[in-house]
């Protein structure tokens, strides 16, 4: 079935697409994350759905983002999120020790500077998934060794 | 524990639905970014052809075919190896022109077209144009100039799906200048 090989590909694509379109044209990068990033809310919204849709209901919004470490990111890539912590306050940090749309790239400091256009889809992917569960989020992330990286969802009280 | 049931047999079909929605929100984006269709249809040219100078390293590396010695058996290995690969659909190829240089991918079901209905101010979009594109790319880099488009579409009415191929010409490598 659809390898996921080829949503590797379409996803550096992408990003390549939006910046090599940005420099000819008009827009400056801050646009091109917002749109990877609403991209991959789209995404997100319709994956959670279809993934959901036989489950049992979830207790509490720590047993919606133990789903979305567990469940969602083995699907999306093949792995669960190594370390999930909490302040129990609203703010949960989900630490991917290989994140698998850093992988290909070097993983020393050269590319750093590139890696958030790389990331931006995934949070608006969290963010997505977990709006359509009924949590209003920010979700922003940093690398500090590719390819590590932390999610930080910021749960937003209605 | 009811969440746990059945995972196994579904995370391949999320996959592929991951892939499915993806491409969609991509196509949706680049209707905001591009005023006329035209442009957008270039462009998912143009995005497939970059991923399939690509793909056709991970085909060779995971498939293990050689070399194809004539159009029709390039033809066979993409219909059957290729699309079976990263689509899970195996198309029939028909409408052989008479020289043997030209022919027709049925596809009877679309995974790109999954979730998709075209609205009435996109009649010119070619929605999977993105295949296209990978399928130029990755023949390009084993030497096959060809041209790929759409004849037919379900989502344009169509009753299937048609991707014809021409073959245009060998493309003989050139060594640089002093290297044997």
């Amino acid at each position: 079935m659809a390898d996921e090989a080829l949503f590797l590909l379409l996803h550096n694509e992408m990003v390549a697409g939006l910046y090599r379109a940005a420099e000819q044209g008009e827009g400056e990068n801050g646009r091109c994350i917002t749109k990877l990033e609403n991209m991959g809310f789209r995404v997100g919204q319709g994956l959670i759905e279809r993934f959901t849709k036989d489950t049992a209901r979830f207790k509490d919004e720590l047993d919606i983002m133990k789903f979305i470490c567990k469940d969602f990111w083995t699907t999306v890539f093949k792995k669960q999120i190594d370390n999930l912590r909490t302040n129990h306050q609203g703010i949960y940090v989900l630490q991917d020790n290989k994140f698998r749309l850093l992988m290909q790239m070097s993983a020393g400091k050269q590319y750093l500077e590139h890696a958030p256009k790389y990331l931006a889809f995934t949070c608006g992917l969290i963010r997505g998934g977990l709006s359509n569960l009924g949590i209003k989020s920010i979700v922003t992330a940093e690398v500090s060794t590719m390819p590590a990286c932390k999610f930080q969802v910021m749960i937003q009280k209605m | 524990m009811s969440r746990q049931a059945g995972r196994g047999t579904e995370s391949k079909k999320m996959n592929s639905e991951l892939f499915t929605l993806t491409y969609g929100a991509l196509v949706t984006q680049l209707c905001k970014d591009y005023e006329n269709d035209e442009d957008v249809n270039k462009q998912l040219d143009k995005m497939g052809y970059n991923i399939g100078v690509r793909l056709i390293e991970d085909f060779l590396a995971r498939s293990n075919v050689g070399r194809c010695h004539d159009f029709r058996e390039t033809a066979d290995v993409i219909a059957k190896i290729a699309f079976k690969m990263y689509l899970g659909i195996t198309p029939s190829i028909t409408n052989w022109s008479p020289a043997g240089d030209e022919f027709s991918l049925i596809l009877e079901n679309n995974p790109l077209v999954d979730f998709v209905e075209l609205p009435d101010n996109h009649s010119s979009l070619i929605y999977s144009n993105l295949l296209c594109g990978v399928l130029r790319g990755a023949l390009e880099m084993v030497q096959m100039a060809v041209d790929v488009k759409f004849v037919q579409d379900t989502l344009k009415g169509d009753s299937v799906t048609e991707i014809r191929m021409k073959f245009i010409r060998r493309i003989e490598d050139n060594l640089p200048a002093g290297e044997e």
